[in-house]
């Protein structure tokens, strides 16, 4: 019960870009098509479940251990490019077309803050490791979601007549914001 | 260019949010008040003015090939800086800002100036460049952050001037998109013209 909760929560009432806004760039960035969207969502899975993953071992068993827990942004981000760097390599030699359809986007997700953010976020609600898996998971279908909407509905704006003003980021942003208030109708759902 | 226009590209020509449009998490999520969002401006100026001086002092001794962890360690440094300063003297904002102090590290526009301008630059300029980028940051966070709490408070600085509440979405998730989307728009809008 407590995991439907967990992710309920993360995918709709505090969805991670709608509420929480963490991972803008990205959802503004590659929110142009489907299919890119798609990509960039499965990227952003991956490596959001293992880092969360990660950094929580390395809070528990080092950082608290030590009693260094002041380092924690320092340890997280390295943890988070060198596993960006390390999952780009592997599935480079084991799966060709994985590689190809995640790709590009790894290198990307080192700055998206939406990573770093579970990672934090995890550590702060005193979470144990499953929850915050479930947790991280949660987030990145969230992530996703919004994603794939805002693209979908992108790739119908195409052919409308945007004014000169609010081309491109502008007239995405208010989408976001019309979605932003969809979503507020999920609160209350969980309390 | 000379140094005064240094300083004051960050302003205007390429202010980091409205023109580059860089960072907008942080600018989304800390501006329902105007104290809020100047906050988080001054404490990204800080990270920002520390790591571009601190990035073109070494950037002579850094490899080229590692220079990116090289730089994202500098900034991290500069972030917990912060984050343990905040906590001890401002205990009430850092509550506010939450895990957007952190989050500073993952900021483009602190990698963005440091990979662009503090790596190839003298520590002057670097220096002054990552205060006016820092500063118009500050500025355009502030301004956003005083029409947020306007219109969805009626208080300015935390002083309210109207009875009752506002128009409240101003301060939730859904108007800070709208209020920064058709900001974006009003500049693209007086710099084409």
């Amino acid at each position: 019960m407590e995991y439907i909760l967990i992710i309920i929560s993360a995918v709709f009432i505090n969805n991670i870009v709608l509420a929480q806004f963490l991972g803008i760039c990205p959802f503004l960035g590659v929110s142009s098509k489907v299919n890119t969207a798609l990509g960039m969502a499965g990227a952003v899975t991956f490596v959001l479940v293992l880092a969360t993953m990660v950094t929580y071992l390395v809070q528990t068993y080092i950082l608290n251990k030590l009693g260094i827990a002041f380092m924690q942004t320092i340890t997280f981000i390295l943890i988070i490019a060198a596993l960006v760097q390390m999952v780009e390599i592997i599935l480079k030699k084991i799966s060709q077309p994985l590689y190809q359809a995640l790709g590009i986007f790894l290198p990307l997700i080192t700055t998206n803050c939406a990573v770093l953010g579970v990672a934090i976020l995890v550590i702060k609600k005193d979470y144990n490791l499953l929850e915050g898996v479930v947790f991280g998971a949660s987030n990145a279908i969230g992530f996703g979601l919004a994603l794939i909407i805002l693209a979908g509905i992108r790739e119908q704006l195409e052919l409308a007549d945007v004014p000169k003003g609010m081309k491109g980021v502008p007239v995405s942003l208010v989408i976001a914001g019309i979605l932003a208030l969809a979503f507020m109708g999920f609160t209350g759902i969980v309390k | 260019m000379n140094q005064l226009q240094n300083f004051t590209k960050g302003f205007f020509k390429e202010n980091p949010i409205l023109v580059l449009v860089l960072g907008t998490c942080p600018t989304l999520a800390t501006t329902s008040s105007s104290l809020n969002g100047l906050g988080m401006g001054i404490a990204t100026t800080f990270v920002l003015v520390g790591s571009n001086v601190v990035i073109s002092l070494l950037s002579s001794l850094i490899p080229d090939k590692v220079r990116i962890p090289a730089f994202i360690v500098v900034i991290a440094s500069f972030v917990t800086v912060v984050d343990l300063v905040m906590q001890a003297y401002v205990p009430g904002l850092y509550e506010k800002l939450g895990i957007f102090i952190p989050l500073i590290v993952v900021n483009c526009i602190v990698l963005g100036r440091a990979e662009a301008f503090a790596s190839k630059n003298s520590v002057l300029s670097s220096f002054i460049d990552g205060m006016g980028m820092g500063l118009g940051f500050t500025m355009a966070l502030g301004v956003l952050g005083a029409f947020r709490e306007i219109a969805g408070s009626g208080a300015i600085f935390g002083y309210k001037f109207i009875k009752g509440d506002g128009i409240l979405v101003f301060i939730l998730a859904p108007g800070a998109f709208f209020a920064l989307g058709y900001l974006i728009a009003l500049v693209n809008r007086i710099r084409k013209t």
